[in-house]
């Protein structure tokens, strides 16, 4: 996916521009909020669990190899394939290997951000194997040629009429606008993928050491006809994923459908543990595990190793005031809002991305919401040193900031700077009381009036008082 | 209640410094209703959040030293700004655990306090008067908020004041796009969360809103005025001090508002 | 190789010592003791409330629920709701509970014990147990239980008796350790309610991909 984070400034013109954009991202902000906070209020333990998840998570990553070593052990065990994919490129191949080993021709696939991430669609299709997604918002998008913008809720940017003209054109029916129509049409155009595919790809939620089991939480239940139907079933996950049990796994399944759509539990959280078994009569007869780490063992043992924590919950982006004024493309690459912003500097490099980590007011509402309690404005923060201390930076920055330093460590001078600098402002403003235009800062006076001081420095005031 | 008068020195604030000196005014009278001695350190500027947020955090931490020096001695240190006394919080960051300057930074958090919280535990709130009355609203800002876990203490402050009557406004606790540099750095942005701020504060009907940050309050003050809307902009602390007689934020003087078209 | 690179990362940033044997102490000791997190209040109720509890949010979940006094009555009533819904044909399971139903055959219900088809309207399994917390119930694939039966049909009937249902998730992992000897089969579902999807501007619709309809059969005394 080609990377448009050095942009995330005009995207963001654009978004807010953009109607139809703003009147679907109204969606996003009626819904996932309030729907989560019914859900927390209704268990009183919510937080304590938090503590817990954050210390578990921070356990496993402190064992991760370990962990991993003993997922591997158990999926073998079980009868299934694990591959270890250092970069993206290394899993796409993989991918691409095993689909050829069994002749595919399509392979159907479950929501799975991780191959947004490695860009596998792309990938398949050059090579001759036909990726068709089965979630539907994932669907709709495919359709449309489109990329997700949420995490979970992949077609939030879309409205209906978007959704029903996709369909119009592609199913060759007549259009509708009516959102059970629309799934109707969508179920009986998938069923016959379903079937036909050679292969079925999902991703994990979690994966379990003790057991060699990967979890998919899903609504629709596409994740399931996915890994049942096709002869191979292969599970593209993260490294992170990894559990030690299942009783662990469990307390993560308390927070993510809560934290995410505000569902007490998803639909279908669904264990798969190896091919089928001897005297099984549906389920897939190959399994592969393939792990993706793509940047992520770098973030073991640096200041970004919390962001490791995370669970994919999105509740982070449904309450971030940026993102919901700009939307996830805006952000112009595959994760969005707060832990997009952390995450993608990591995997496109912050010379590609330094804007997002900037995009943020600190307002920490993310980090008020997030169910394992990443400091998300604290690893932002660490982004900004980075790029500070690679002079990356636009020397506008730089430059207003090395002045204002010079005074702010100078209190004498600054005294001097303050009383000349408020004396302009209220020459400036007259007896308005603000002005509506100011040299320099029309970043500013653009959008609101400036307010003018309302008399002298505090400073010189005090002096004069003689206290 | 502080029995032998206590030292506290005042985190003026550069925004209160240079914009509203009343709001500095305003916080050392209400200090001393409560029974403090106030001073006014000479060594003080601005917290450093400005760099602290932008990765420079080698001039943080010049900054840091230099506000530490300043307010050694004094017994507390109370700011009119949830956002910088929440910077002052974040000093230890700065320095590395073992530095003399760490466990420095770490006493003077100990003593730092944003003054709303400061007030509602050391301050006899029957002394409180204030001729103020009016329909409020109360804007809730980020770092004394979730930083600082400010919510209920400006409220209960405002609630001993008879002439006050809160109406409170939808998603008081989103952030009103200020953040610091933010604003201007993303300018568009900051545009539609200081525009949809400005909507809620007007559905309220309040015709005064208060918030403890002057970053915020210079944001959506400005904002209201460019949209025309006839609101009043005030830090909490000059109704709490009875000093709202002087023009709100960005306000003409007395007797101007007439004079221009 | 990949795997090795990875581990060498990860274990450079965690500087671990070369002799990581309290560390894998530490991992093997979290495997063998499945100690239980926080277990909210809600899942730690008497047996009675529980039960109120899951037929409570299985129908917040949008399940529909059939309770009925004794397994003598399941064949009639499913008989009874195939013919009030206008269901035809019903593929089944082949577990011993649902061998060992009396069919009265008068109607015109036609049953076939297979995996499932894309177009079959309804099927019937047993759960394995129910979990009260959430409203969930627990199915696991086997010679006897086919998975396509959960997910392709566009009805899902399960019977679950009152007896298996527990209060909290982690009751039920322990169960089905004890009923598999330990080691998993190949899919566990967890399902709660009907299929669903919100992808269409945040509108819940219900019947996305898996069953439009989710009915509960539910078993009391014995
Ligand atoms: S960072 Fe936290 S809130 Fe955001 S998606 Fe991850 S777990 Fe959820």
């Amino acid at each position: 996916m080609q990377i448009k984070s050095p942009e995330f400034k005009q995207n963001a013109r654009i978004a807010l521009e953009d109607v139809n954009l703003q009147r679907a991202l109204g969606n996003l902000k009626a819904g996932f909020p309030q729907k989560r906070a019914a859900a927390v209020a209704r268990l009183p333990e919510f937080d304590q669990l938090r503590d817990e998840a954050r210390d578990l998570k921070n356990h496993i990553l402190e064992h991760l190899d370990l962990y991993l070593e003993e997922f591997e052990k158990n999926v073998v065990a079980n009868g299934g394939t694990v591959h270890w994919c250092r970069t993206a490129e290394d899993a796409r191949k993989t991918i691409l290997e095993i689909c050829q080993d069994q002749d595919a021709k399509t392979v159907t696939k479950g929501k799975s951000m991780v191959t947004e991430e490695i860009d596998l669609n792309d990938y398949l299709e050059k090579n001759g194997v036909t990726p068709v997604e089965t979630d539907l918002g994932e669907y709709i998008l495919q359709l449309r040629e489109d990329h997700p913008s949420h995490i979970i809720a992949p077609a939030i940017h879309l409205n209906i009429e978007d959704v029903a003209d996709a369909f119009h054109e592609h199913h060759k029916r007549p259009k509708s606008n009516d959102p059970a129509h629309l799934m109707r049409e969508a179920r009986e155009m998938l069923r016959k993928h379903f079937v036909a595919a050679d292969v079925g790809i999902t991703g994990a939620n979690f994966l379990v050491a003790e057991t060699g089991s990967t979890i998919i939480c899903t609504n629709e239940g596409n994740g399931d006809l996915t890994q049942t139907l096709p002869k191979t079933h292969i599970v593209v996950s993260s490294i992170e994923k990894v559990v030690p049990t299942l009783e662990d796994m469990t307390l993560f399944l308390r927070l993510l459908a809560r934290s995410a759509t505000g569902q007490e539990f998803t639909v279908y959280n669904t264990l798969s543990s190896g091919p089928r078994r001897p005297g099984d009569q549906d389920g897939p007869e190959n399994f592969h595990v393939v792990l993706v780490d793509n940047g992520r063992s770098d973030m073991v043992g640096s200041e970004f190793q919390e962001m490791l924590r995370c669970i994919r919950c999105s509740a982070c982006m449904n309450h971030c005031p940026v993102y919901g004024a700009v939307g996830g493309h805006s952000y112009g690459w595959v994760y969005p809002g707060p832990m997009g912003s952390v995450l993608t500097p990591q995997m496109v490099g912050i010379e590609n991305a330094g804007l997002l980590p900037n995009a943020s007011t600190f307002c920490g509402k993310c980090e008020e919401v997030c169910p394992v309690r990443i400091p998300l404005p604290k690893l932002m923060r660490h982004w900004r040193d980075k790029e500070y201390e690679k002079h990356l930076s636009p020397t506008s920055v730089r430059s207003g900031l090395s002045v204002w330093s010079f005074f702010a460590t100078r209190p004498k001078l600054y005294r001097l700077f303050a009383s000349v600098g408020n004396r302009f402002l209220r020459l400036k403003a007259g007896k308005k009381g603000r002005t509506s235009k100011l040299p320099l800062a029309s970043a500013w006076t653009d959008h609101r009036d400036m307010p003018a001081p309302s008399g002298k420095t505090f400073m010189q005031q005090w002096k004069e008082q003689n206290r | 209640m502080a029995s032998s008068r206590s030292r506290v020195g005042l985190f003026v604030t550069c925004l209160a410094d240079m914009f509203r000196p009343e709001v500095a005014f305003a916080s050392v009278k209400l200090l001393e209703m409560a029974g403090f001695d106030v001073e006014v350190p000479e060594r003080q500027t601005c917290c450093g959040q400005p760099a602290f947020n932008s990765g420079d955090r080698h001039d943080s931490a010049a900054i840091a030293r230099q506000t530490i020096e300043a307010f050694d001695g004094f017994e507390y240190v109370v700011g009119p700004s949830g956002s910088c006394i929440g910077m002052l919080h974040h000093y230890p960051e700065l320095f590395a655990e073992g530095d003399p300057w760490h466990q420095r930074a770490l006493d003077l958090k100990s003593r730092a306090f944003e003054i709303t919280s400061f007030l509602a535990q050391h301050l006899d709130t029957d002394k409180l008067s204030s001729s103020f009355s009016g329909k409020v609203t109360y804007h809730d800002s980020c770092s004394g908020l979730r930083e600082l876990g400010i919510k209920r203490q400006p409220r209960e402050l405002l609630s001993k004041i008879p002439g006050v009557q809160i109406c409170e406004m939808e998603e008081s606790e989103t952030c009103c796009g200020f953040g610091g540099t933010f604003c201007v750095k993303y300018p568009d942005i900051s545009n539609r969360m200081v525009g949809n701020k400005s909507e809620n504060i007007r559905a309220t009907g309040a015709d005064t809103l208060l918030a403890g940050d002057l970053g915020c309050l210079l944001n959506m003050a400005g904002k209201l005025k460019r949209e025309g809307v006839n609101v009043q902009a005030r830090h909490v602390v000059e109704i709490l001090a009875d000093m709202a007689n002087t023009p709100a934020i960005g306000e003409a003087a007395i007797g101007e508002a007439e004079k221009r078209s | 190789m990949s795997k090795a690179d990875i581990f060498n990362r990860i274990r450079g940033g965690l500087h671990v010592p070369s002799d990581d044997s309290a560390r894998r102490a530490a991992v093997q000791a979290r495997l063998d003791a499945r100690k239980r997190n926080l277990i909210p209040q809600r899942a730690q109720l008497p047996a009675d409330e529980l039960l109120r509890l899951f037929i409570d949010m299985a129908d917040e979940a949008a399940a529909e629920l059939i309770e009925l006094h004794s397994a003598a009555e399941l064949a009639g009533a499913i008989e009874n709701w195939a013919q009030e819904n206008g269901i035809a044909h019903l593929v089944t399971a082949s577990d011993e509970q649902i061998n060992n139903l009396e069919w009265s055959g008068n109607g015109t219900l036609v049953r076939e014990e297979r995996v499932a088809q894309v177009g079959d309207e309804a099927s019937l399994t047993s759960a394995f147990c129910g979990i009260a917390e959430t409203g969930t119930l627990m199915l696991y694939s086997g010679e006897e239980s086919p998975t396509t039966l959960n997910f392709l049909p566009d009805t899902h009937l399960v019977v679950l008796r009152a007896s298996t249902i527990v209060g909290p998730y982690e009751d039920a992992w322990q169960m089905l350790r004890q009923a598999t000897g330990g080691s998993m089969p190949r899919t566990v579902n967890l399902i709660t309610g009907p299929s669903r999807s919100a992808d269409i501007e945040q509108k819940l619709q219900m019947g996305a991909h898996g069953p439009r309809r989710l009915v509960i059969f539910l078993l009391h005394g014995e």
